[in-house]
């Protein structure tokens, strides 16, 4: 798909939300991306973006502008059996919108299809924020006091909840992942939220 | 530098102060609406963005900036691709 788009003024920009760039370093490694692949151990474009799960996309236009805001889309259907979701639907409005085929969504429903952080979700990001540094300086268990405050103050941010299980000793892909999914899912709520576009 | 020292990550710096002056810096961060989460213990405080800043400038539409670095260290900045249509991609190991 980047290959097919990228001489039409398009780049694609991937951002792994990890704790260390060795965590991200065996997909990028096996992707072997030829657009720009960045690490955020800080979760910088968390903070910036709202972002509270992965995968999270956004259209960007040629001035800066936000055209698409958070949504989720896969490159495959590896996960298509869980999400329902098919990545040949955001692959077919991407391509179309690369190719100048479609405008991207209007300025006032971009806005109605944002979702804006909470106070909630900003303390959840200062708490995280100060996790991670303690857990750099070695404070492990300071730093899971910390991570466990702000999976309390935002329920919602995956980034944190799932994210920061690697630093606080636990596999983010086992059973204790899957006990918080199942009482998330259980009580109503989504994993993934994808735009209703 | 005397006393115990404080450590203050703001903007995602860390600065080393005295105690008093860095529970100062907090304090008044979160008096003027800033999280800030702190750890008397462990001598430490961050001192995020407010919701209302995020939020206006998300609902200004105009993509925030960032800087990061890539496997090799090298630092991209996404402004530095105004004039491409950019795809985003938030993605993760877990």
């Amino acid at each position: 798909m980047y290959d097919e788009l990228k001489g039409l003024g398009f780049t694609v920009i991937t951002v792994a939300i990890d704790k260390s760039a060795d965590d991200a370093r065996p997909w990028i490694e096996a992707a072997k991306p030829t657009h720009p692949s960045l690490i955020d151990t800080t979760h910088v474009l968390a903070d910036l973006y709202n972002v509270v799960n992965v995968p999270t996309i956004l259209w960007i236009d040629e001035r800066g502008r936000i055209v698409r805001p958070n949504d989720v889309a896969f490159g495959t259907d590896t996960f298509k059996h869980i999400t329902g979701l098919q990545a040949a639907t955001h692959l077919a409005a991407l391509r179309a919108w690369v190719r100048g085929e479609t405008t991207a969504l209007p300025e006032a429903r971009v806005r109605a299809l944002q979702s804006l952080p909470t106070e909630a979700d900003q303390q959840a990001r200062a708490e995280f924020g100060l996790g991670e540094w303690l857990f750099n300086q070695g404070r492990v268990e300071a730093a899971a006091r910390h991570f466990a405050r702000a999976g309390e103050l935002a329920p919602h941010d995956f980034t944190i909840r799932r994210g920061t299980m690697p630093m606080r000793g636990i596999d983010p892909m086992g059973p204790q992942f899957r006990e918080m999914l199942g009482a998330w899912v259980k009580a109503g709520n989504p994993y993934y939220r994808p735009l209703a576009e | 530098m005397t006393g115990t020292k404080f450590t203050v990550i703001d903007g995602g710096r860390a600065v080393d102060l005295d105690e008093a002056e860095g529970v100062a810096r907090a304090t008044t961060a979160g008096a003027s609406g800033r999280p800030v989460a702190i750890d008397r213990e462990e001598h430490a405080a961050y001192l995020g963005v407010s919701a209302a800043d995020r939020a206006r400038v998300l609902s200004s539409l105009e993509a925030p900036d960032f800087t990061l670095p890539d496997l090799d260290g090298r630092l991209h900045t996404l402004s530095a691709y105004r004039g491409k249509k950019v795809l985003l991609v938030a993605y993760a190991s877990w």
